[in-house]
């Protein structure tokens, strides 16, 4: 285990605060996207992309390095922004996020923009495909680590679990899954629209070594990631509690901002919230 | 006629092929006793991945080993793998432009004994319609075993569809086959019968018979039909005049409106179609017996080609 030392701590927790800004900027800009599931992954994928992943934003098809899929494409935005503030492009693209003609899709494309490995936008392919690339590694090569970020809507379909079945089946500790537990989706609460839950015993039973933190917590985040690479015989799940809209506060926990658009004055609050909000 | 099922000459050519090219890898969904990648399972099993009944997260799977670097041939049966993983085939193959190679086992009505859940009638009209993808229908065993090279080495998604059964012999070992482009089979200047997959080989019979009427038709073969060869299709118009298509699929999507679209943009003419006008048929006897019965004989064709002669209007 890595000692996290606090500038570090410090500096990614910066990190995701710009993150949401990115992420509100550009919802606002376009007047399209989804806000609510992009800021409740903004501390895993500032922890991934700015800490713990092996990439190299000057080599996008680096063999080497470390895949991440976004499985849930909604959160395009935060990932978008992940990769301009990381170096992949310039950061003045993400203002042309769904102009005709620009590399930044609605969802992630893994054909237009550097950087992204899998394009996605429908729920739940994400694990199945990390599997594959674990099992092609072994017969080929190089070794790498393969991260899956996961929403509670993608867990709730069958082709995530025939997933894990087969993860369980070749036991891929290659594949680590984040699950990024906000509790909120499209029509309402996960718990309500199709409950969850006992969903540690879930992933244990089908296979899954778990691992269960807050997901706006830094440290229990980065101490998570470094974990799962200790478990050598068995895919690891990390489920992180989560908060739909985190950093702003009426966004927070509502269905309603799974894909909204804030007005001006919206705009203006969640502005204001998000640079003064402390974790 | 060979005596072996198209299906056992795929698998055999895939295992012979796995020699070859360390990067192919095989999967299928619990039925490669069926499909016979088991050939392949057996020569290569560390390149062997039986997924269960899993259609879905396979072709995922599969898209992880072709983002990965390998070639993945993934299988089922035509009709589980193009509606169960439909989805995943639009969105994680031919959107992402993944290098996967779909097969299609026990296309059209050649499982015949299983009946109409088990037989596939549109997957040829649901991979068509899949930008990106391409779409190959191998007429024999000839051309199903050099197939598996040919859309190895070419780079993107494919979808190939193949008989459960016994096609009838349409080419020798030295046939050449290049994707997107079609085979005269036969020359005849009275109309044109363009065939795909075990269809070819009754299209040919049916030439010969309308041979001994004074009828001499053109044969097209077409393994690929996506891209469609539109320029062999135009000149057989051209020098024709009248078009018969046939297929083991359903006249809606497949060959017979691939065909159609293409002449009714560069050089409109007379087409008939010989296929399953809107229906999911019945389990039967035998292959043969089967397609004879619902709409696919010899004399179908025959009957569509003798019609379409009689629509020509230049």
């Amino acid at each position: 285990m890595h000692h996290h030392p606090e500038a570090l701590i410090y500096d990614l927790q910066e990190k995701a605060r710009q993150i949401r800004l990115d992420v509100l900027d550009m919802v606002y800009r376009r007047g399209a996207g989804h806000p609510g599931g992009s800021f409740s992954s903004a501390e895993i994928l500032a922890a991934l992309y700015f800490h713990h992943l092996k990439i190299d934003p000057g080599r996008p098809d680096w063999p080497e390095r470390d895949r991440f899929l976004l499985s849930k494409g909604h959160a395009a935005a935060a990932l978008y922004s992940a990769l301009a503030r990381r170096g992949f492009f310039p950061v003045e693209d993400l203002e042309q996020w769904g102009h005709l003609g620009a590399h930044l899709q609605g969802h992630p494309d893994r054909i237009k923009t550097p950087g992204v490995e899998m394009s996605s936008g429908f729920l739940g392919h994400g694990l199945s495909i990390a599997v594959g690339m674990a099992l092609a590694q072994r017969y080929k090569g190089p070794r790498y680590h393969i991260y899956v970020l996961m929403s509670d809507g993608g867990v709730q379909s069958g082709v995530a679990w025939e997933g894990a079945l087969t993860a369980s089946k070749y036991r891929t500790s290659e594949v680590t899954v984040i699950m990024d537990y906000n509790d909120v989706q499209l029509d309402g609460a996960a718990h309500d629209i199709m409950p969850l839950e006992p969903l540690l015993d879930k992933w244990r039973a089908f296979g899954f070594a778990t691992i269960e933190i807050s997901g706006h917590n830094m440290r229990q985040v980065l101490e998570a990631l470094d974990a799962a690479l200790e478990i050598h015989s068995l895919p690891t799940v990390i489920v992180a509690h989560t908060t739909k809209g985190k950093g702003v506060s009426f966004m927070e926990n509502t269905a309603k901002w799974h894909g909204a658009v804030p007005n001006e004055a919206e705009y203006a609050l969640a502005k204001a919230e998000l640079k003064g909000y402390q974790p | 006629m060979s005596q072996m099922p198209q299906r056992q000459a795929y698998g055999m050519a895939l295992a012979d092929y796995g020699d070859l090219n360390p990067d192919v890898v095989v999967l299928d969904a619990d039925v490669s006793s069926s499909t016979l990648t088991r050939y392949f399972a057996e020569r290569h099993p560390s390149r062997f991945f039986n997924m269960g009944v899993t259609e879905a997260s396979m072709v995922n799977v599969g898209v992880g080993f072709a983002l990965a670097g390998t070639v993945p041939f993934v299988n089922t049966f035509a009709a589980l793998l193009t509606l169960r993983a439909c989805e995943q085939i639009r969105t994680c193959v031919a959107y992402a432009n993944t290098n996967v190679k779909l097969i299609g086992g026990y296309s059209g009505l050649s499982d015949y004994k299983d009946g109409p859940t088990h037989f596939a009638i549109n997957d040829v009209a649901l991979m068509r319609a899949m930008p990106n993808m391409v779409v190959v229908s191998p007429a024999d065993n000839v051309e199903a075993a050099k197939m598996v090279a040919a859309i190895a080495e070419r780079d993107g998604p494919i979808y190939m569809r193949i008989s459960r059964a016994v096609v009838p012999d349409v080419f020798d070992d030295s046939h050449q086959i290049h994707l997107g482009k079609g085979v005269i089979v036969c020359q005849g200047s009275d109309a044109t019968i363009v065939g795909s997959g075990s269809m070819v080989g009754r299209c040919v019979q049916a030439a010969a018979a309308l041979a001994r009427e004074n009828i001499h038709v053109r044969v097209l073969s077409l393994h690929t039909i996506k891209p469609l060869d539109v320029d062999m299709i135009r000149q057989a118009a051209e020098e024709t005049g009248a078009l018969v298509t046939a297929e083991d699929h359903s006249v809606i999507g497949g060959l017979g409106s691939a065909v159609s679209e293409a002449l009714a943009s560069h050089y409109p003419a007379p087409v008939e179609f010989v296929g399953l006008n809107d229906t999911f048929a019945e389990t039967g006897p035998d292959p043969d017996t089967l397609m004879d019965a619902w709409g696919l004989s010899v004399n179908d064709v025959v009957e569509a080609a003798r019609r379409a002669v009689r629509r020509k209007t230049r």
